[in-house]
């Protein structure tokens, strides 16, 4: 009964963000609505020695203006963090706005508020901080040298945590290796680039002593415990509303100083508070990803065969410590080992503290790091070893079948990894690009051609509870979802996630309208509001369709049981006796006894006949807690032109065989796809943050921080082979981030292995044209 | 302030607006017309894209007062009676847009773009939307878009936003200008 689930149904979103009708929050207003503007610090370090908002109060339309002393007795509670990883993590304290230290560029120490957003904007301006300018420091290594200012006064060193995670003895798989290999990569620091600045608008109701909050975020529904406790204020007081919500990519999954700021000022002023911000005062703002260096180790045969992995990352916190930060680089830490067994896997991370925007889930959240690292090691293992990179994967692949063990310590739901290879060199034509890359060598092109191949498996479907429980994760894994049928007979589906751009109105519906049997344009699916959605877990880490989804699946049997049994009860005979298709109860055998599920569904509202024991209304609630993650995986082929003269590289060809299991709607699979993979290039040709020594954030704006437009991008080939999960009824995986994880190492090894033949061996990303044209220079011993 | 008068999706305004306004802050916060999207303040990502004067601009690098005597066609003017432009239609069948926020200034670059080149390949396009940012889509299903959308423009023979700078509207073809003056 898959009328729907499996189609690429048109998205029941597009009419209004079509049509200039979306209901971003900066588009929202109330009447009384006041404009907040910060005043971020200059400096990388400093300690506020004064605050005089005297002039700024002046200013035409002003309202108010506050320091963060000022503001010192609104909060309940700093910031929150939770994900402590280890016991002995460090966590400092972080206010919404800095009391005494600004941490870095960007840190809030002032706040104006005035009548418009213009007004705030001046005003801010003429807030006058007095500063002592104190010693940074920007980068990893700088910040572990023994001398080191400290970004934190109160603590001896900049380290925060140190996490190990072992299985199987290393030291032994090392010791009989027949070779071994060692890469040292490092990712730059990125910044997200939701497309919808943040922007927050808290209005509070005086009398009741409540606050709703509009806000562009991926959790409402954290948002609203954890603002709760940062201002005190009841929970049941507090509601959030995510309405549409342009793109997040992790970096909304986030309680930021600006919510918490709002509702203080809501709740000091009395009236509505909206802060907006402008693209470059979100990229000080808003949290960025990536900033790793890593070793990587393999141990092997001589015939490339994998024994052992010993990683060991270094991870830049930032100045404090976000939502997840902690975390990020542990999402990556069983995934060192890729789609590939062997005998024993090491791993360690240390998180660093720094002057810096602070760091947190960027889409693929450590994933794709620990992808990058593997991805490309292994390439270079297969150069050492003399084989195909085809090869050297197909060598190393984990068998296929169910609850695979992994190196890693993680049990695979379900592994398939050589046909999904094998789809992908056939769509690509691996044998005839190869052949051209070598022609063009041969001939000694100046375009020279280059493939890359990343064979990924990540996980997603955050998560089994109990299993973030012994990470140290500091909520649960599950999500919610209530399907009623209304006495229209029509189908109302309220579900825990939040989603800002992947569709889950449409696939929602799918699920629903196939499990209901009624038609989709009678779903309506309520999402993104606490006060209509009360139960939530949101929407990041690929973690939607195969938890909330599943919720929604879940809850719709329900329904279906509960109507079954009224059915059974309305047409006397025993529920056994029902067949249900296509939203129809009938007898067995006597067709034309019939109760269709909207029929029920009034019948259930008005309660004029009931089964015993049986409550009126048509409607069930589920929580899905899933047994397992979920580990979806794949290939993508890249295949680089690159300039030798100039040092660009043009992405010619991208091929990506994905394998999600079951499929919900094709078409919104494939657009996640696009979306992840072009996030990942751009990680790898484009994008990089960089600071200068002093804290600076030299790419401060869209014009020096290069987020990719279609002009640097090839369409993509999309194929997928389909190996359903056991982890979930539907047998789904996730999607979401799979090409952000996926792609990044394929482009780099691609780029390699255009200049493999000159004896290089690694490109630093963004593989710039300079940095390439370098590269070559280099190789050629230093004639370009 | 400086007294303007802009005819807007075939409506004339008379607004008073401080000098240093820009175009689409006088569009979203005096017109209410807030489906042309804030993006950036560099303009760089082209998510406010209109049409002046039938051509695509970024309403985020022109003032309020430089509109004053033209022709503003926003994503709120795009659709007649109900009925999606074919550019809009056809980001929605080749799924061209997710989170939905650069979709207008999208659609806008692309009939802009579309008015003078109206059978372009996938370079072109892609070349011709380089001002414009999308963090969702890859700019896959876009491109796909633009292409279908042009086709059922050339088919259709659609034209939108005028191209004459008749401040009246009467220069804005289709015939589809809405009667009347507002005076905010």
């Amino acid at each position: 009964m898959t009328k729907y689930v499996g189609g690429g149904v048109p998205r029941k979103e597009d009419p209004e963000l079509l049509t200039g009708q979306g209901t971003f929050v900066e588009t929202l207003t109330v009447p009384g609505m006041l404009h907040a503007a910060l005043v971020r610090s200059p400096y990388g370090a400093a300690r506020i020695k004064s605050v005089d908002t005297s002039a700024a109060l002046e200013a035409p339309g002003v309202v108010a203006a506050f320091s963060g002393e000022d503001l010192a007795d609104e909060w309940a509670a700093g910031l929150p963090m939770a994900w402590p990883v280890t016991e002995d993590i460090r966590i400092p304290d972080h206010w919404p706005i800095a009391k005494d230290v600004a941490r870095y560029v960007g840190d809030g120490v002032a706040v104006v508020v005035a009548t418009s957003r213009t007004a705030a904007t001046d005003a801010a301006e003429l807030v006058e901080v007095d500063y002592e300018e104190l010693p940074t420091v920007v980068d990893i290594e700088s910040a572990l040298a023994e001398d080191a200012p400290r970004v934190h006064e109160s603590m001896e060193n900049n380290e925060c945590y140190t996490w190990t995670h072992a299985t199987g003895d290393i030291d032994e798989a090392f010791a009989k290796a027949d070779l071994t290999v060692t890469c040292n990569y490092t990712q730059p620091r990125l910044i997200p680039n939701a497309m919808e600045p943040r922007a927050v608008l808290a209005q509070p109701s005086p009398a009741a002593g409540e606050f709703t909050v509009w806000s562009t975020t991926q959790i409402p529904h954290i948002a609203k415990v954890l603002l709760s406790m940062i201002l005190g204020i009841p929970e049941s007081k507090v509601r959030v509303i995510a309405p549409d919500v342009g793109g997040g990519f992790g970096s909304k999954l986030n309680v930021y100083a600006e919510e918490a700021l709002c509702v203080a000022l809501a709740r000091r002023l009395g009236a509505p508070i909206k802060w907006v911000a402008s693209r470059s005062e979100g990229y000080l703002a808003t949290i960025h990803g990536r900033d790793q260096l890593q070793e990587i180790e393999l141990a092997a045969t001589r015939e490339g065969k994998i024994l052992g992995y010993r990683v060991k990352i270094l991870a830049n916190m930032g100045a404090y410590l976000q939502l997840v930060a902690p975390g990020v680089p542990l999402l990556g830490g069983f995934l060192y080992c890729g789609s590939y067994g062997g005998e024993a896997y090491h791993f360690e991370c240390t998180g660093v503290f720094t002057n810096t925007t602070p760091t947190d889930a960027y889409r693929g959240a450590g994933r794709p790091e620990a992808t990058f690292a593997i991805e490309r090691a292994i390439d270079t293992l297969a150069r050492k070893v003399g084989v195909d990179p085809a090869e050297i994967r197909k060598r190393n692949f984990l068998p296929t079948g169910e609850m695979v063990e992994s190196p890693g310590g993680l049990a695979f739901d379900t592994t398939d990894y050589e046909p999904n290879l094998d789809r992908a060199l056939e769509v690509l034509d691996y044998g005839a690009v190869s052949a051209e890359r070598d022609k063009r060598r041969e001939e000694g092109a100046s375009k020279l051609l280059g493939i890359g191949l990343s064979t990924y498996v990540e996980m997603c479907g955050l998560a089994p509870s109990q299993v973030l429980a012994s990470l140290n994760y500091g909520a649960g894994g599950w999500d919610a979802a209530t399907v009623r049928m209304l006495p229209t007979g029509k189908a109302e589906v309220v579900t825990g996630t939040s989603p800002h751009g992947q569709g889950h109105v449409t696939s929602w519906s799918q699920i629903a309208a196939d499990a209901l049997g009624v038609d989709i344009d009678d779903v309506e699916v309520l999402h993104g509001d606490t006060h209509v959605a009360p139960h939530g877990m949101n929407t990041y880490g690929s973690r939607s369709l195969s938890v909330g989804g599943i919720a929604v699946h879940e809850a719709c049997g329900r329904v279906v049981d509960k109507a079954r049994a009224l059915a059974a009860h309305l047409l006397e005979v025993s529920p056994d006796d029902l067949e249900f298709e296509d939203g129809t109860f009938s007898v067995k055998g006597v067709p034309d006894r019939t109760q269709s599920i909207q029929e029920l569904a009034f019948a259930a509202w008005t309660a004029h006949s009931l089964p015993e024991d049986t409550e009126p209304g048509l409607e069930a609630h589920c929580v899905w807690d899933p047994p397992n993650f979920t580990f979806p995986f794949g290939s993508h082929i890249c295949v680089v032109e690159i300039d030798t003269d100039t040092g660009e590289v043009d992405v010619v060809r991208y091929v990506a065989v994905d394998d999600c299991g079951n499929v919900i709607n094709p078409t919104i699979v494939d657009g996640q796809v696009h979306g992840g993979i072009a996030q990942g290039v751009a990680a790898a040709l484009y994008e990089e943050a960089v600071y200068s020594e002093d804290g600076t954030l030299e790419t401060s704006t869209m014009i020096n921080y290069l987020v990719p437009s279609a002009a640097e991008l090839p369409s993509f080939e999309l194929d997928r082979t389909v190996t359903p999960s056991n982890s979930n009824p539907l047998g789904v995986k996730g999607i979401g981030e799979a090409g952000t994880i996926a792609s990044t190492p394929a482009v780099i090894n691609a780029v390699v292995d255009a200049l493999s033949h000159m004896g290089v061996e690694d490109v630093a990303m963004p593989a710039t044209p300079e940095r390439v044209w370098r590269t070559i220079r280099d190789a050629n011993g230093g004639a370009a | 302030m400086r007294r303007i008068s802009v005819t807007v999706n075939g409506v004339r305004h008379e607004a008073d607006v401080e000098p240093r306004a820009l175009l689409v802050y006088f569009l979203r916060e005096q017109l209410g017309l807030t489906g042309t999207n804030v993006g950036c303040d560099t303009s760089s990502c082209g998510a406010c894209t209109v049409l002046l004067n039938g051509q695509s601009i970024k309403a985020c690098t022109a003032l309020a007062v430089q509109a004053d005597g033209q022709d503003v066609t926003t994503i709120e003017g795009l659709a007649t009676n109900g009925t999606l432009h074919p550019m809009q239609q056809a980001f929605h069948d080749e799924h061209g847009l997710q989170c939905g926020f650069c979709t207008p200034g999208m659609i806008m670059a692309s009939v802009g773009y579309l008015s003078e080149h109206s059978d372009p390949d996938e370079a072109e396009v892609r070349e011709a939307l380089e001002g414009n940012l999308c963090r969702c889509t890859g700019y896959h299903n876009i491109v796909r878009a633009v292409l279908e959308g042009a086709k059922a423009m050339r088919d259709s023979e659609t034209v939108v936003g005028g191209g004459n700078g008749a401040a009246d509207g009467s220069g804005v073809a289709m015939g589809r200008v809405r009667e009347g003056v507002v005076v905010p």
